[in-house]
């Protein structure tokens, strides 16, 4: 069994998918009984959307891909 | 195809984010192509070092943020931990009550959406203390494991953890902040702190 201190205390921890199998279902079965964590998790799974949503891309200098394919300059083997 | 064109072949997929990633990091666009053709190129010369069937995305970010960590850092004039005051548990999520829906032009469903712009989001990411904004930016925006983030930052898991903790909490308080000079936060509708 979870309580509402412990659930929230590994809710960060929970989201990153990086608890043991057994502590993942205990939560999960917590969340879906306790309304208040639940709004918790929802909240906090929807942060993290967002935040990946809206920093995840950035408008490439113009010509770009073509300077770093040609970056390797002499490095580069000669075609066969 | 010899080993190194494989290695321009399937790097080239990566530049996008790895892009967005060092445009954080040096908060800076020319920085950040230098970085970036940077760690292609010493990718690409210490490709014989990398291990087929391994993770070249992962790899390929270890490189760049020691690049970054060696090299650009010291231009970054970035908050010091020591100047920040520790931000309290949920601290986001206890002041959702004091969004002002009038101020909104947003359904319900999209408030949360449109919260914060883009470019509060990268300021946030940005301005975060340097030991925060990498474990930060690999995790949510990058989406690697704490055992992936602790190998390309070379600390132990348990570091990643607690800077992942409190880097997040503060991009909260900022986020917020943010929120409150763009006048789309009532303080007066946030009920007085309650213990829960």
């Amino acid at each position: 069994m979870s309580n509402c201190q412990e659930t929230l205390k590994e809710l960060e921890t929970f989201l990153d998918a990086e608890l043991p199998d057994a502590r993942v279902s205990e939560i999960m079965s917590h969340l879906t009984e306790c309304v208040d964590c639940q709004g918790a998790y929802e909240f906090h799974a929807e942060l993290r959307e967002i935040i990946r949503f809206k920093a995840l891309e950035d408008e490439l200098p113009e010509g770009f891909l073509t300077r770093l394919a040609n970056c390797f300059g002499d490095d580069v083997l000669p075609e066969e | 195809m010899g080993a190194q064109d494989d290695f321009i072949a399937d790097a080239m997929q990566y530049a996008p984010q790895l892009f967005s990633s060092a445009l954080r990091m040096t908060r800076n666009r020319a920085d950040a192509e230098d970085l970036v053709q940077e760690t292609f190129l010493k990718g690409w010369r210490s490709f014989h070092t990398f291990q087929e069937g391994t993770n070249l995305r992962a790899w390929l970010f270890r490189i760049m943020t020691n690049t970054y960590i060696n090299k650009y850092n010291a231009k970054q004039r970035r908050p010091q931990e020591t100047e920040l005051d520790e931000v309290e548990e949920l601290f986001l999520y206890r002041r959702m009550g004091a969004v002002d829906p009038s101020q909104m032009n947003a359904s319900a469903e999209d408030q949360m959406m449109s919260l914060f712009t883009d470019e509060e989001v990268k300021r946030a990411l940005e301005d975060l203390p340097e030991q925060f904004l990498l474990p930060v930016l690999m995790s949510d925006v990058e989406g690697f494991s704490y055992k992936e983030i602790a190998e390309m930052l070379d600390t132990p898991i348990g570091t990643v953890m607690s800077r992942l903790h409190r880097g997040r909490k503060l991009m909260q308080k900022m986020l917020y902040d943010y929120a409150v000079e763009r006048g789309i936060i009532n303080e007066a509708l946030l009920e007085a702190p309650t213990d829960k």
